[in-house]
């Protein structure tokens, strides 16, 4: 597919992706987002729910960080929070070497243009009262990109580039299918031709089959455009697909951030094998040679307020060690927040 | 590869419209017609009144004349024909609706909006507000204003769109704070909309359409809250005709006399029936979660 020459593509070389040595487009450093939570009682103590707890983690231009966890583990209010759609509680955000976590809505609004976001339900995220040509141009209106007239040629051209007929131009969301309409969702996010993409579980609402041409869709996207993506989703095996990185989390934290190879290949955390254990197996000898390690318990709700490791109630390992305080994640190339790490 | 889609006219493509629905969905409903019908007849009443009304709304004939073939509807006490009254009766009556609906409206709605959106601090104030103005029976507000300013009937309007303004704003607030929540509205935000962008090009369309039934069905109770205030004696001259001062009027001498009341009372219920039942459909028509043909 070859693109005539107009505003998309890359703005500026691209750095392969994995280069370590290139400064990071995304800086996540300690990022915490508490909510208060009602009293039980009036009298009671006031709970905070600690939906993210010391988050930090880096994305480079061009790469694949995936973060993926539980239902509630605090994926996407991180997103939120990166996007600035959510004040911090504390932490810091960078993009391309600016602070963001702090800024107001006007100065904010040019590190939009660099960083946009796709969401997880294709039905809600496209207001049903508009054209899907109205919603791909939104950005540029808001932006003022492009004078009117060639503003349509755009959303014909990115409607192409995602994979729809750019005849469709006049329709209504309602009349696409769940594939289709997240295929208008990425055209939206490219409008402005962005540097990062927060995806915010893009397939997890979607058809199997579906799902792989969305993810073929978006690795063909960044190969082209040389975006970064911060890929969140609950399904490790799109993760493993998608990801050069991949990050763990658990209650608000990360519990380990590792290449995906050496992550699927060799995981350091309990919690992390637990998850790799659960996902099936493409080989059905392997799959029943293989130990599933079982979770026990719940996930505790992140009120929680004892110390020791967040991890402790449903670990297979867990010792009494993991009782007085919390691990940290540590550095290196593959941490892993767990005491125990260094045997595993 | 794509040196052809400029070619294609927008307008060539075939599309669903959520308009276009609304309207087959209404024009098929027999609640529909009848509600338009009554409607579009005071209406045409109003617009035609000199070329329909029999008389002169000022031409007198004989005072509590029962109806013949001469007066229709009889004669009241100031020796009018009733049914030339009530004719140009309903110009009065429904601008006086339709205006005061229209100033709560543009009063209500942004107020609503602004409290839903921003929420808060910004939503429990306005609503504290509205939660006292809607505390006063309505009918005082009304006395209140229309002491306080020159008898007539702009303070009659004006404290009808007062009695108005909290019912459109808290119904405005509500849909706002439910569409809010939804994921493409966080997508404009992300985008980098303004809060002013969200508001008017995101949210007003979808505060559209619960408000077109509000404002249609309290189209007609405004029309009955004027009447009742021109009931009243709080109007302007009471050689305007207008429904609610002929009905009082009327009332003076209902003991003898029925007929010069039948008249101005049958056009206000008709009236309302039509905007409610306009109103109702409405509603259905402009669902979109109610998707069957019906």
């Amino acid at each position: 597919m070859s693109l005539p020459a107009t505003s998309t593509g890359p703005r500026d070389a691209h750095p392969a992706p994995g280069d370590s040595a290139a400064a990071p487009l995304l800086e996540v450093s300690d990022l915490k987002v508490h909510f208060a939570a009602r009293r039980q009682r009036l009298s009671g103590p006031r709970r905070v729910i600690r939906a993210v707890d010391g988050v930090s983690f880096t994305v480079r231009p061009g790469e694949t960080l995936g973060l993926v966890g539980e239902s509630g583990c605090g994926k996407s209010t991180t997103a939120r929070a990166i996007l600035n759609l959510i004040r911090p509680t504390s932490g810091q955000v960078h993009f391309a070497g600016q602070r963001i976590d702090h800024l107001n809505a006007r100065r904010m609004l040019p590190v939009r243009r660099d960083l946009q976001m796709i969401f997880q339900d294709p039905y809600a995220s496209l207001n049903p009262r508009m054209t899907v040509g109205s919603i791909i141009a939104e950005p540029m209106r808001i932006f003022g990109l492009h004078p009117l007239r060639r503003q349509q040629l755009e959303v014909m051209r990115l409607m192409d580039l995602v994979g729809l007929n750019p005849r469709y131009l006049n329709r209504y969301p309602h009349e696409f299918s769940g594939g289709q309409r997240q295929r208008i969702g990425i055209a939206r996010a490219l409008a402005v031709n962005p540097r990062l993409i927060v995806c915010d579980e893009p397939v997890s609402a979607l058809d199997v089959s579906i799902q792989a041409q969305v993810i073929n869709l978006l690795m063909d996207l960044q190969r082209q455009l040389g975006l970064a993506y911060l890929f969140i989703a609950h399904d490790l095996s799109v993760v493993r697909h998608i990801s050069d990185r991949v990050g763990v989390m658990y209650l608000g934290r990360l519990v380990e951030l590792a290449d995906a190879d050496a992550l699927f290949r060799s995981p350091r955390h309990p919690y992390t094998q637990a998850l790799l254990s659960a996902a099936p197996l493409p080989d059905p000898v392997a799959q029943r040679a293989r130990q599933r390690i079982v979770l026990r318990g719940e996930v505790p709700s992140p009120d929680r307020s004892y110390p020791g490791c967040p991890f402790a109630d449903r670990c297979p390992i867990v010792e009494d060690a993991c009782r007085q305080q919390v691990p940290t994640l540590g550095g290196g190339p593959h941490p892993a927040a767990c005491i125990k790490a260094p045997e595993l | 590869m794509n040196t052809s889609l400029p070619d294609i006219p927008p307008a060539a493509v075939l599309s669903d419209r959520p308009a276009s629905r609304a309207w087959r969905r209404f024009r098929r409903n027999p609640s529909a017609r009848a509600g338009a019908l009554l409607v579009a007849l005071f209406c045409l009443l109003a617009l035609l009144a000199p070329w329909l009304a029999p008389y002169g709304p000022n031409q007198r004939d004989g005072q509590f004349q029962p109806p013949s073939w001469r007066h229709w509807l009889g004669t009241d006490s100031n020796e009018y024909d009733v049914l030339t009254r009530v004719i140009y009766g309903a110009r009065l009556s429904l601008v006086a609706g339709l205006v005061s609906i229209s100033l709560a409206v543009v009063v209500g709605a942004p107020l609503g909006t602004a409290a839903g959106y921003f929420g808060g601090r910004t939503d429990a104030l306005l609503m504290r507000a509205i939660d006292v103005a809607l505390a006063f029976p309505s009918i005082l507000i009304a006395f209140l204003v229309v002491t306080a300013m020159q008898p007539g009937w702009a303070p009659v309007v004006i404290a009808v769109a007062l009695i108005n303004v909290p019912l459109i704003a808290r119904q405005v607030r509500a849909t706002v704070l439910t569409t809010r929540e939804l994921d493409y509205v966080t997508a404009s935000r992300a985008l980098g909309a303004s809060h002013w962008h969200v508001m008017t090009r995101v949210l007003a369309p979808a505060v559209w359409n619960p408000l077109i039934v509000l404002a249609t069905l309290g189209l007609g109770s405004a029309i009955l809250e004027v009447a009742g205030l021109s009931f009243l004696g709080f109007g302007g001259d009471a050689a305007d005709a207008e429904w609610g001062s002929l009905l009082n009027e009327a009332k003076n001498h209902l003991r003898t006399t029925l007929w010069p009341a039948v008249g101005p009372g049958v056009a206000i219920s008709l009236t309302i029936l039509g905007f409610n039942l306009l109103g109702d459909v409405l509603r259905d028509a402009l669902d979109p979660r109610t998707s069957g043909e019906r």
